[in-house]
């Protein structure tokens, strides 16, 4: 009985949050806006519909599948890795920040490396 | 650690053959007693006795997946405001850590803590770049955080 609310509870909260992750997509300024909302919100909604899942198998049909359980993990360990790569490729090939931007410590950084190599 | 943790599971085999039970309830029962024997001979080894580690990470799981929530919260908060009031930039932190699991565990932790995203480690691996959603707010606070980061780490590799 408790369970079924938990498994309700679990897989809606998810499907909020994707949710309001794809809202974020559209509201949000530029490139790494986006990516915040991206990354933070459809991890954490993809991860809960799973752990949804698993508990739904594991309290109604008595089958554990622990493939869910994997899952879980690579999405928690791949997540970040990939908001990380997408970020630094936009910012390497010159993806301006949105005009609300207050602070480009990595701008200098980059320009004076590309003095160095001439490029 | 990984020599301690090699040697449990030694002692918890051989606890298997000397109560000839082969399942696996025998070899756990095997390995906790393989346990009490190595927390005893605690003094005998260089490093100290592995569980201290073992929790360590424990913490740092728990601290990764308190930061996940905090974060969602953060962002959704930006998200449904209904007048965006973020200011995003870019700002440099230096690192005390130095070996690569130490760098890359500090970078997913911070693409995971409230409004920040790592861009960019530079080649020396001694300074981060780090996208804010919301500089204004946040630079001492961050700095906060990242001592409680660093600290969780180095816990867990030193």
């Amino acid at each position: 009985m408790i369970g079924e609310w938990l498994v309700a509870a679990l897989i809606l909260l998810g499907a909020v949050l994707c949710a309001v992750s794809s809202f974020g997509l559209i509201r949000m300024p530029d490139v790494y806006t986006r990516s915040h909302a991206a990354t933070k919100s459809s991890t954490l909604g993809v991860m809960s519909i799973l752990l949804g899942a698993f508990l739904y198998f594991l309290l109604m049909h008595q089958v554990t599948s622990a493939k869910m359980l994997l899952a879980i993990a690579f999405l928690f360990a791949t997540a970040p890795v990939a908001g990380h790569m997408i970020g630094r490729a936009a910012y390497r090939s010159g993806v301006p920040l949105s005009e609300r931007s207050v602070q480009d410590d990595l701008a200098k950084k980059l320009r004076s490396e590309n003095k160095r190599t001439g490029a | 650690m990984a020599f301690q943790i090699v040697l449990n599971g030694l002692l918890a085999l051989i606890w298997m053959l000397l109560a000839n039970d082969m399942t696996f309830v025998g070899f756990v029962v095997g390995y906790f007693i393989g346990m009490a024997f190595l927390f005893g001979l605690r003094r005998f080894f260089k490093k100290p006795f592995y569980l201290r580690k073992v929790w360590a990470i424990v913490k740092l799981l728990g601290l990764f997946l308190k930061e996940l929530v905090l974060s969602n919260i953060a962002v959704i908060g930006h998200i449904v405001r209904p007048r965006l009031t973020v200011r995003p930039g870019v700002f440099a932190y230096r690192t005390e850590l130095r070996s690569d699991w130490e760098v890359t565990l500090l970078a997913c932790l911070i693409t995971l803590t409230p409004g920040t995203l790592t861009l960019e480690v530079s080649p020396g691996q001694d300074t981060l770049y780090i996208h804010a959603i919301d500089i204004g707010d946040a630079d001492e606070l961050k700095r906060q955080i990242k001592g409680s980061f660093e600290r969780a780490i180095r816990e867990v590799t030193r």
